[in-house]
């Protein structure tokens, strides 16, 4: 299972990076005269796929119908904004559903990584501390830990995000978040840990290190923290889903990024009421790419007792 | 088991003590407090006016130790959203949480262990399936799970959209308005419950797994027992110690994913009531939420530790593995 979450957790970074550079258009590029656009289906126009451009048909029910005598290119190849291209549909501002599913990878893997290296660093210095240190430290910092794990998650989220100014730019709301997850992730990463590194400390390699000099934090971090990273692994493989969802919540409740970033919540907060989502169903898209991630994290973990 | 007891009923009190403090101390400390969230139209004097009135000049100190006391005498001060007593805003949506999440633990408990005993004592295909259901509910978490029944209910309208009862619910008999509960009641209990019974699936399965192993289940096959009967009366009872182990560790998730839930379905929990709280600064509501989260955290986890000590006496004595 290590590895194999070793390789999950890079095929999803790589995701973050390279999504935004296959998206067609720009997050936040509105076609007017789209709004709530279907999903277009490509044919084949010779060798390369094709498409009729849509037509509004009724302007109240939003409706639209392709135009059966006109042919475009994909829109990788050939733009022309009178007749974009909308691979999954249009949103209720006439944006494409693709591209902002793809800059939204971006924004909503990559807040999930970076809260997992902080909920992972710092769970391991302190399980690692306290496995190490023992006495009242071991005592003070795992009672911290069992305090925040018997919390439910998305309400102390929900309380640490209200408390602070409700409107700030995306890039303080990314870091704001990122710390509130740190915080709550911790001591999921921290239990294992300080189990780990109490079993450890008195191992032959500990000594040897400790009667060569070592200091304390050496060899925390040379020789113990090292023997936990299969748990490390597994940890954060587990905890990448949970922020990813964190996020999806927030900002669907409006308290995370604010609208015109594309993240998955921001997404799915514009899909919220159930008139869009029984008429334009294709705006939920975000909520299969979620359920997407979720469900290969629980392949990927289920795989442990093989 | 009076001095675990004991034990457990005191990291309770802490509990609710300090989550409510907390909050109350959060809310006091983030920008702009209640006054400052009202509508633009008020002048700088008429909202020094209105903290005037509502006690929200006074220092932190003072609020607090004032809330305490009141929070003693369980009276939790007024909202000042709803200019209602907290105490009966919080009962009437509290209730409804609990309509909710114990309607979703039925659910998840209905759905889940027999499928666990079932694939747990089957091999093969018939396993196969079962595993392969439970590992796509175990990853529907219940934001994305009332999604779509939202997108299913507006569809087919086999179901209510969303909201607890209908609009018109002020003129029914009990009987009519319980019926029109149960109308709106399975769609968001069952956002709720796909994940927690896909856990539970997984659980009795392995658990019931290993005590098919043991010797008195193949001795009750010896002895002519058919195997339904060994199953049910032999193997599972001793497979459930581990299960209602977990009933404690899903109170929690049961509280966060109720959250998600509510908000998706316009159902009117504590969850909403608590978010809507908080963007007005409204303190003492906002108190009283967490309070009330807290004891019913406090009371779900002490009913498993109670069940898990009545089936496991190694609890009691405190020797954590």
């Amino acid at each position: 299972m290590i590895k194999r979450a070793g390789w999950f957790l890079v095929a999803l970074t790589a995701v973050a990076l390279i999504a935004p550079l296959i998206a067609p258009y720009e997050p936040s590029e509105a076609f007017r005269g789209f709004l709530n656009a279907p999903p277009m289906r490509p044919h084949l126009d010779g060798l390369a796929p094709a498409f009729h451009p849509l037509v509004l048909a009724d302007r109240l029910e939003s409706r639209f119908e392709p135009d059966r005598t006109r042919s475009v290119s994909a829109p990788w190849i050939g733009r022309d904004p009178d007749t974009p291209v909308f691979l999954l549909g249009s949103d209720e501002f006439g944006r494409d559903v693709l591209s902002r599913l793809l800059y939204g990878a971006r924004t909503s893997i990559g807040l999930a990584l970076v809260a997992m290296f902080g909920a992972v660093t710092i769970g391991a210095l302190a399980g690692a501390w306290a496995g190490y240190r023992g006495g009242w430290m071991d005592e003070a910092i795992m009672r911290v830990a069992d305090f925040v794990l018997v919390l439910p998650v998305i309400y102390v989220v929900l309380v640490l995000r209200a408390v602070l100014p409700l409107v700030m730019p995306p890039s303080t709301v990314f870091l704001l978040v990122t710390g509130i997850f740190t915080v709550v992730g911790w001591p999921f990463v921290a239990k294992g840990v300080r189990a780990i590194v109490a079993g450890e400390r008195n191992r032959e390699y500990v000594q040897a290190a400790r009667s060569l000099g070592a200091s304390p934090f050496r060899i925390l971090t040379v020789h113990l923290i090292p023997a936990c990273a299969g748990h490390l692994l597994v940890q954060a493989t587990l905890l990448l889903p949970a922020f990813i969802l964190a996020e999806a919540t927030l900002s669907f409740i409006g308290l995370g990024f604010p609208d015109p970033i594309a993240s998955w919540g921001t997404m799915l907060a514009g899909a919220a009421n159930y008139n869009a989502v029984a008429r334009f169903p294709w705006t939920l898209t975000p909520a299969v790419a979620i359920f997407a991630i979720v469900l290969a994290t629980n392949v990927v973990a289920s795989r442990k007792g093989q | 088991m009076g001095r675990y007891l004991l034990r457990r009923l005191g990291f309770a009190l802490v509990l609710v003590f300090v989550v409510s403090s907390a909050a109350l101390l959060l809310t006091r400390l983030a920008p702009g407090d209640f006054a400052a969230m009202q509508g633009v139209d008020l002048s700088a004097e008429q909202r020094e006016q209105l903290r005037e009135e509502l006690g929200l000049n006074q220092s932190f100190t003072a609020q607090y130790l004032e809330w305490l006391g009141g929070a003693a005498r369980f009276d939790f001060g007024r909202s000042l959203l709803y200019s209602r007593p907290v105490s009966e805003l919080i009962g009437e949506r509290a209730l409804n949480t609990a309509v909710l999440a114990i309607a979703a633990l039925l659910l998840a408990t209905i759905i889940g262990i027999p499928l666990g005993v079932y694939s747990g004592t089957h091999t093969g295909l018939r396993k196969a399936i079962v595993r392969g259901i439970s590992t796509i509910g175990l990853s529907v978490p219940p934001l994305i799970g009332s999604l779509a029944l939202v997108f299913i209910a507006a569809r087919t309208g086999w179901f209510p959209v969303g909201g607890m009862t209908s609009a018109s619910g002020i003129d029914m008999t009990w009987a009519q308005w319980i019926a029109d509960l149960l109308r709106h009641l399975p769609m968001p209990a069952l956002a709720l419950a796909i994940p927690l019974a896909a856990t539970l699936e997984r659980l009795q399965s392995e658990s019931i797994e290993s005590s098919m192993r043991e010797r008195f289940v193949a001795a009750s096959r010896a002895r002519g027992v058919d195997r339904a009967r060994s199953i049910l009366r032999h193997a599972w009872p001793v497979s459930l110690r581990p299960v209602l182990g977990l009933y404690g560790l899903m109170i929690g998730s049961l509280f966060s994913g109720s959250f998600a839930v509510e908000v998706v379905t316009s159902w009117p929990g504590l969850g909403r009531l608590m978010f809507d709280a908080l963007k007005a600064r409204d303190l003492f509501l906002v108190a009283g939420c967490a309070a009330t989260g807290a004891v019913f955290l406090a009371a779900g986890t002490l009913i498993a530790d109670l069940i898990l000590a009545w089936t496991d006496p190694r609890t009691v004595s405190g020797d954590r593995a």
